[in-house]
Parts: structure tokens; C-alpha cells; sequence
């Protein structure tokens, strides 16, 4: 066996191994979403979804106080950071120059790197210690933190796609610079501002460690947001380290909803920005 | 010949015939001070977090200063708190994630980016991206019910009879415990670093790869000897955002961990890590200094990841400078 | 193709009047310096421009004409570190004054850039609607009227008569481009630039505009930089040789052409460098 053959094997030996590692990358996502449905998919009934949970330990009951709260929560968080996250994102791309783009992008990307725990620490010690109760806007103040930076970042992106000679043309016409950015600007790049909004919402969707102990959950339906509120990430925690076997199978049910709802915002959010929008002639 | 009529002038243009060229635009003052508002926001909240985090953990910090991160005991009632376990257990969860996901995201990457078949790289990637769309809570549950039976069942006993003269394999196999925390936190962080680093060595100028080639190597060679050393530092840095995502999870390593404070040497006794500690305790805190205790440890980690994340990020810019790759991060 | 008028007088080396037009310059400049930064694009320039002609801007590439043009609507100084000294007049007003707002400005001179935009979520009748939209209120009627002359007068109503409120981007590069030019005269500017309008065209496209251009400077004054010297030459009333950000000839296009005074636009018409 000559020294080339040598080194071919070996070159095949790793891309072998690379491909093995693929499918070990790849086992537990399918390993994951099979065990989803195959314990989930059970315990899906119309009562799963319409009502509330029966008292512990018994069967029956469901999770809809989690499923409106986790669009109360979710909702409020949206209506909080997306405008907030956007216009961010528009001064940031608009203004580049400025001293404040600078900060805000360096402070956004320490924002995206810190652990959501602390930011529910955070919001817990704002809104919650001051208030001397649980709250569900407390929660959502905590997912709107998480989603700013996000959607600032993706909209800052997606505007500075938008070529200059759009911009100019604009303004030769006697367009108002604000005029110019809304409403060429933005509206030509409207859907991948839309797309990175729906996956920063797909996002914070999911997280559980924030609500922890601002809104902290809740085993009733509620639609004060001045209450504790239940949702769906606190449920599936609750319920799969709780003691009681049913609880368990509803965990897995809950989880399966929970990344039904994440996956459909997210696949929906890519497929939104796969219509290319052509700038040039 | 095109037909022209008399055009009039619109009643807006004699208007400013009239005035001169005088109009003051009030549009553009308002526009901008709502998204200077927007872009304050965030300063101003990261300001007010910092503040906030200080101020809660003041307590703690006068009270225990740098001993905090040195002693172990951790006793609400008695009101003495040393987080030594969380900060071991938090970096220990966190290189056992770390050894177990690198080469599996460096081999998944630089699969992807030099050996795939054209057809396979959109696809598989998407795949792998849908890993990190699955929430931390998911799999925790995942964890307790599927994948902490399998490791106390098989994996564990396994480990412990080929390699139990280490003391990392030694001691009592309950299920919840740091390798499990690791392996989850290995999955989950997987992702990200797969991402980034193909980012990097998509980076890498064609010319390098060529080069080797003309010189007979084969295609492996070709990626070990040129294309990985010159991403070398961009890999470094897709690493340590690894590491810095690693350390703030928390559902699923509370899940799945013992949540004990205790620092042990064997990885299959239960741990606890920083966050895992906020998460469990905070809610349900007994008194002002455990409170205390709890922000100091929260302002602990968000110090920790804040170095962190800089640390990759100045990395991952120096290889793909100015190119797309650098602002990314999943 | 009609003949540009000539002068028939000795003229000074900056200003032209053609015999027939109108004492007046529709627009000036006075010793115009045009900078980025440190850099000077253009020098100490000072020109004027009879209304309703077609006045072309000459010379190779980086000579400062594209920056000139900038200058006349205000939007050099949209460019990075853009600034100038000196003075532009429209009707013997400043255009820089303290007191001018540029966006008024911008609606009086129009300008047609190298590269058709059209709007891209706009649909062909919203596009030429755009810049009357923009400076007021008009009732439907009107809006229909005015975009319909607009269409017509940059020849381009017969080919999207029956698609207006299809969108922009589905037209041609060529059609586009006469779209921008519809959306520019549409508000009725007094001036309208065009920086080297056809440079991205076919030659069928290049020509389409070249023809518009003869009826076009009836109600405007027409300012075209090309780098295209026989554009310059069919096209143009008057053209004005720049190189190195100075104006080095300026005079009737008949006479730039056939007997320039300096040698170094000799030597650019004739091609011996560019």
C-alpha cells in the first residue's frame, strides 16, 4: 500500500466520520420530535384546549389558561418590543453616523448574549418587587426586553438592504426624509421586517426562565395582566416536575403545542422573506 | 410628435413660487425624535438592568464580598450562602457541553462547507438551525423522561465500568447529574457553534483551498492545512459563544441536573449551576438576604457572559471582517 | 433635428445666450466649489443656463460634471462630507440660503439618475403619482390627468395605458426609465437634471430618450450630464466641457463641436483621451 493510498483512505475515513457526525447532530431533532408526537399527540383533545386543569392529580381538565395566557403574555411583550425593537432599528440603519447607533447596537448585542434568567431578575426586581405582586406584564416586560434586541438587529439589516438610489430618488422628488424612510424605504423592505419580527415572537414564545417569577403561572384563567398568569412554557415545567403521572402525559402534550407554535411562527416567518423583492431594473 | 398641452402649474408649486423656497418640514423633527425614543430605549434599559441587579445583590455583597464565590455552603435559614458550587457547577456543565459539542459542530461544519453535496448544505443546515428553535423547557422534559433513563440505564453503567478508574466516573449513578446537564447543554449549544463556524470558514478565500489542491493534497488535507488554521480564530470564537450560550441556559439543565449544591469530582453526581439556582429558588426565596444571595449570583453570571460573548465576538470579527459572518449569531 | 440657435456675437468663455431665449438664466451658478471633505470635485465654476434648452455636461470620467449636477438640486450635500462655497441661483434666488428648505427645493428641480428606480411596491400609476402626491392634495380626476400627460410626454402612456396599477419592476430597463422620467416631470419642475439618463439602456432605449428630450425642453430647462459625446451632440443646445472639476469650455454645442477654442477640448472630442 503506497503513501497515497494512505492518505486517500484517511481522506475517506474523515468524511466518513464528518458524515457520522452529522447524524449524530441530527438524531436527537428527530429523536426529539418523534417522542413529541408519539407521547403528545395522545392526550390532544377538544377539552385540551378549552379547559382548564381539573384539580391535582385527577384525569380530564386542560391547558387553556396556559394557551391564553401565553398569547396574553406573548401579545403584550409584542406590542411592547416590536415598535420599540423597529424604531431602533430604523434609527440605527438611518442614522449610522450617529454616536447613539453605535451605543445602541454594542448595548443590543450585550442585551442578545445575556441569559433570560437575568433579565427575569431584572424585570422581577422593576415591576414585581415594586408592585409587591406577580404580574403578567412583569413577564411580558421581561420577553419584550428579550425581543428588542432582536428585532432591532434584523431591522437595521433588512433597511440597509434597500439601495441608496431608492433613497435618492426619493428625495430628488421633494420627498421629506421622513417620508423617504417610511414610506419607500421600510414599505420596500416591509416583509423582512415583518419575517424578523415573527421569529423574534417564535422566540420569546418559548421561554420559560423569565416568567419564572414574574408572572410566575397560574392554575386558573385569568386576563388581568396584573395577575399572575399561567403559560404555556411555565406548564410544561410544572407539569413534567410535578409528582403526578397525568401531569406528565400533559406535559408532553402541552411541549407538543408549544413547538407546533414555535415551528408554524418560524417556518412562516422564512417562508414570508423567500419572495425576492427586486431592486434593480 | 408627442402632443404637449399647456401644463399649469399645480396650486402647490405657485404657492412656493411666492414664498421662495421657504418651508420649514415638521415631519422629519417628529420622525426622528420617535426613533431617537426607540433607540434610547436601550441604553437606558441595559443602564437600569445593571443598576437594578447591583442594587439587589448590595446585600449580599456586603455581607459575604469576593468569599461568595469561595465557600460552599449554601443555608437560606441560617443565612449563609457560597456559591462555589454554581460557579463549579456552571463551568463544568458547560466544558463538558463545550468537549462534546465542538468537534461534533467542527465536523458538521466543515462537512457542510467543503465536502457536502451542493443539494445536501441548505437542507441539513436548516435542519440543525430548527435544533436551536426548540425551547430550553422542551428539553428539559425530554430530558427527565427519555434521555436521563436511557444514560442511568445503559450509558452511565457503560461509562462507569470502561473508564470508572477516573474519578470523573465514579461514585453512585442516580440519573440526574452534570454529564446529563452536559449533554443536553451539548445539543442545545450545538447549533450555534455549527453556525458560526461555517460562517468562518465560509470566509476563508477560495484561494487557499485552491492552492493546497494544486499541490496534490487530497481534499481532507487540503481543509486541515489551510482552510481550518486560517478560520482558526473565528472557530475560537464560534467556541466561546458556545461557551457563553452554555452558561446562561437554564430549564433544561435544572431539569435534568439534581440541582444539588455540592461540588463533586464524579459527573454522575448531581450538581447545580448558577442559573439553575435563580430558577429553582427565586420564586420561593426566604428573606431579603436569600433574595440577595440570589441576585448577587444572577449579577455574577451576567458579568461572566457579558466577557464572555465580547471575548467571541472580537474573535469571530477578526476572521470575517466586514463580511456577513461577523454580525451573526443565530 | 432643429438646429441649436447660435450666438452671433463674440461671446465671453462662461456664459452663453443663445439670440432667441430669454435675458434670463433659469439657473446659476457663481463661483461654485463643490467638495467632499478635503477633496474639491469641482472649481470655482460659474455658468448659467438659458430656460427651455437642452444643456449638456461633457468631460471623462471623475471630471466633476455628475458633481456639479448635484449641486443644482441640493443633493451633493446628501453625499458623505458633500459641501460647497459659492453660489446657485434659481431665478436669481439662492438655493442655499439659511432660510431654503432643500425639500421645497428638490420639488422645483427634478432630477432623472443613471439607473432607473422606480418604486418597488408602487405600481406604474402610483410611481408617476408619487412626487404630486407628495407636494399636496389633488382630487382623483386631477391625479388621473396629470400622470396620463406625464406618460404621454415621456412616451410611454400607449405601452402601460392598459397595466398602470400593475407594478413598476415588471416594466423594461428602458420603459423604466422613462417611468422615472414620467415621475419627475409629473409635478411640473422648472429644471429638470439628468445624470447620464441612457448609460444603462440599449441603444434602443438610449434613443427613445434622446427623442423626448426635443419636446421635453419646451416647458423645461434641460440639464443631461453624458459621457456619451455624440448624446451630447444630437441632443444638446449647449454643451460645457469639464475636466479636473474645472470648467474649461462652455458655448453653443455647434460650435464646441466643430470649432472648440481650448485644445483640451479639442482633444476630448476627438477622442484622444476620455
Amino acid at each position: 500500500m503506497n503513501r497515497r493510498t494512505v492518505r486517500r483512505a484517511l481522506s475517506n475515513l474523515m468524511v466518513g466520520l464528518m458524515v457520522g457526525a452529522v447524524t449524530v447532530a441530527l438524531l436527537p431533532l428527530v429523536v426529539i420530535l418523534i417522542d413529541l408526537v408519539v407521547k403528545g399527540a395522545g392526550s390532544l383533545s377538544l377539552d385540551f384546549f378549552t379547559r382548564t386543569p381539573a384539580p391535582a392529580g385527577e384525569s380530564g381538565g386542560g391547558v387553556v389558561h396556559a394557551l391564553v395566557g401565553t398569547l396574553l403574555i406573548v401579545g403584550t411583550a409584542a406590542l411592547i418590543g416590536l415598535p420599540t425593537g423597529i424604531a431602533a432599528g430604523i434609527y440605527c440603519a438611518e442614522f449610522p453616523g450617529s454616536r447613539l447607533t453605535w451605543v445602541t447596537r454594542f448595548v443590543a448585542d450585550v442585551l442578545n448574549g445575556t441569559p433570560s434568567i437575568v433579565v427575569g431578575v431584572f424585570a422581577w426586581a422593576w415591576i414585581v418587587a415594586t408592585q409587591k405582586h406577580f404580574s403578567a406584564l412583569a413577564g411580558s416586560a421581561a420577553l419584550a426586553i428579550l425581543m428588542i434586541p432582536m428585532v432591532l438587529r434584523t431591522t437595521e439589516e433588512m433597511i440597509k438592504l434597500v439601495p441608496n438610489s431608492l433613497r435618492e430618488a426619493a428625495l430628488a422628488l421633494g420627498y421629506p426624509r421622513w417620508r423617504t424612510s417610511l414610506g419607500i424605504v421600510v414599505r420596500t423592505t416591509l416583509p423582512g421586517i415583518v419575517t424578523g419580527s415573527l421569529l423574534a415572537v417564535a422566540r420569546i414564545a418559548g421561554e420559560t426562565a423569565p416568567l419564572l417569577f414574574t408572572a410566575l403561572g397560574s392554575q386558573y384563567l385569568s386576563y388581568g395582566l396584573d395577575q399572575p398568569m399561567a403559560a404555556l412554557p411555565l406548564t410544561v415545567f410544572t407539569y413534567a416536575t410535578g409528582p403526578y403521572e397525568e401531569w406528565h402525559r400533559y406535559a408532553w402534550a402541552a411541549a407538543l403545542v408549544l413547538i407546533l407554535v414555535v415551528f408554524v411562527l418560524s417556518l412562516g416567518a422564512r417562508l414570508a422573506i423567500r419572495r425576492r423583492f427586486d431592486f434593480d431594473a | 410628435m408627442i402632443a404637449t398641452t399647456e401644463r399649469e402649474a399645480l396650486p402647490g408649486a405657485r404657492a412656493s413660487a411666492q414664498h421662495g423656497l421657504e418651508h420649514a418640514s415638521y415631519g422629519d423633527g417628529l420622525f426622528k425624535a420617535l426613533l431617537t425614543l426607540g433607540a434610547l430605549t436601550i441604553p437606558v434599559l441595559l443602564a437600569f438592568l445593571v443598576y437594578e441587579l447591583w442594587s439587589g445583590a448590595r446585600l449580599a455583597i456586603g455581607r459575604f464580598g469576593l468569599d461568595f464565590i469561595t465557600t460552599s455552603t449554601w443555608d437560606p435559614v441560617a443565612e449563609q450562602f457560597g456559591a462555589l458550587p454554581l460557579i463549579f457547577g456552571t463551568l463544568l456543565s458547560s466544558l463538558v457541553a463545550l468537549v462534546i459539542a465542538v468537534p461534533l459542530s467542527l465536523g458538521v461544519a466543515i462537512y457542510l462547507t467543503e465536502f457536502a453535496p451542493k443539494a445536501l448544505r441548505q437542507p441539513v443546515s436548516f435542519l440543525i438551525g430548527l435544533l436551536a428553535a426548540i425551547p430550553s423547557v422542551v428539553y428539559g422534559l425530554w430530558g427527565i423522561f427519555v434521555l436521563i433513563p436511557l444514560l442511568r440505564t445503559t450509558v452511565f453503567p457503560l461509562l462507569q465500568d470502561a473508564l470508572g478508574f477516573l474519578p470523573f466516573f465514579q461514585g453512585p449513578i442516580y440519573g440526574p447529574s452534570m454529564l446529563a446537564a452536559g449533554i443536553i447543554l451539548a445539543i442545545m449549544v450545538m447549533p450555534y457553534v455549527m453556525s458560526v463556524s461555517r460562517e468562518v470558514l465560509l470566509a476563508v478565500p477560495n484561494t487557499q483551498r485552491e492552492a493546497a489542491l494544486a499541490l496534490g493534497a487530497t481534499r481532507w488535507e487540503a481543509v486541515i492545512t489551510t482552510v481550518v488554521p486560517y478560520a482558526r480564530s473565528g472557530i475560537l470564537g464560534a467556541v466561546i459563544l458556545g461557551l457563553g450560550r452554555a452558561l446562561g441556559e437554564t430549564m433544561a439543565v435544572t431539569m435534568v441536573i439534581g440541582n444539588r449544591h455540592e461540588v463533586a469530582a464524579s459527573l454522575f453526581a448531581p450538581g447545580y449551576t448558577m442559573a439553575a439556582a435563580i430558577a429553582n429558588e427565586f420564586s420561593e426565596a426566604v428573606g431579603d438576604m436569600h433574595l440577595s444571595a440570589l441576585a448577587y449570583v444572577a449579577f455574577l453570571l451576567f458579568v461572566v457572559t457579558v466577557l464572555v460573548n465580547a471575548g467571541a465576538r472580537l474573535l469571530i470579527w477578526r476572521v470575517a471582517r466586514g463580511s456577513a459572518a461577523g454580525g451573526k449569531a443565530l | 433635428m432643429p438646429e441649436p440657435a447660435l450666438a452671433t456675437a463674440p461671446v465671453p468663455i462662461t456664459v452663453v445666450t443663445p439670440a432667441d431665449a430669454p435675458a434670463r438664466f433659469r439657473v446659476e451658478t457663481d463661483e461654485l466649489t463643490a467638495m467632499y471633505g478635503d477633496f474639491t470635485a469641482v472649481k470655482q465654476v460659474s455658468l448659467g443656463f438659458t430656460p427651455n434648452r437642452v444643456h449638456a455636461l461633457i468631460g471623462p470620467s471623475g471630471c466633476g460634471k455628475s458633481t456639479f449636477l448635484r449641486t443644482l438640486n441640493r443633493m451633493h450635500e446628501l453625499s458623505e462630507g458633500g459641501w460647497i462655497t459659492g453660489r446657485v441661483l434659481l431665478d436669481g434666488a439662492d438655493i442655499y440660503a439659511s432660510r431654503v428648505n432643500a425639500m421645497q427645493l428638490r420639488r422645483r428641480i427634478g432630477m432623472v439618475f443613471q439607473r432607473p428606480t422606480p418604486f418597488p411596491t408602487m405600481s406604474v400609476y402610483d410611481n408617476v403619482a408619487a412626487g404630486l402626491r407628495v407636494q399636496g392634495r389633488l382630487s382623483r380626476a386631477e391625479l388621473d390627468g396629470l400622470v396620463e400627460r406625464s406618460l404621454r410626454q415621456a412616451a410611454l402612456w400607449d405601452e402601460v395605458k392598459d397595466r398602470l396599477r400593475g407594478s413598476a419592476m415588471a416594466l423594461s430597463g428602458g420603459q423604466q426609465q422613462r417611468l422615472c422620467l414620467a415621475r419627475t416631470i409629473a409635478p411640473s419642475p422648472e429644471v429638470v437634471l439628468l445624470d447620464e439618463p441612457t448609460a444603462s439602456l440599449d441603444p434602443q432605449g438610449t434613443q427613445r430618450i434622446e427623442e423626448l428630450l426635443f419636446g421635453l425642453k419646451r416647458e423645461f430647462t434641460i440639464i443631461i450630464v453624458t459621457h456619451n459625446l455624440q448624446q451630447a451632440a444630437r441632443v444638446s443646445d449647449t454643451t460645457t466641457f469639464f475636466y479636473l472639476g474645472s470648467m474649461v469650455e462652455s458655448g453653443p454645442t455647434r460650435q464646441i463641436f466643430t470649432a472648440p477654442r481650448e485644445q483640451q477640448t479639442e482633444a476630448y472630442i476627438t477622442g484622444r483621451f476620455g
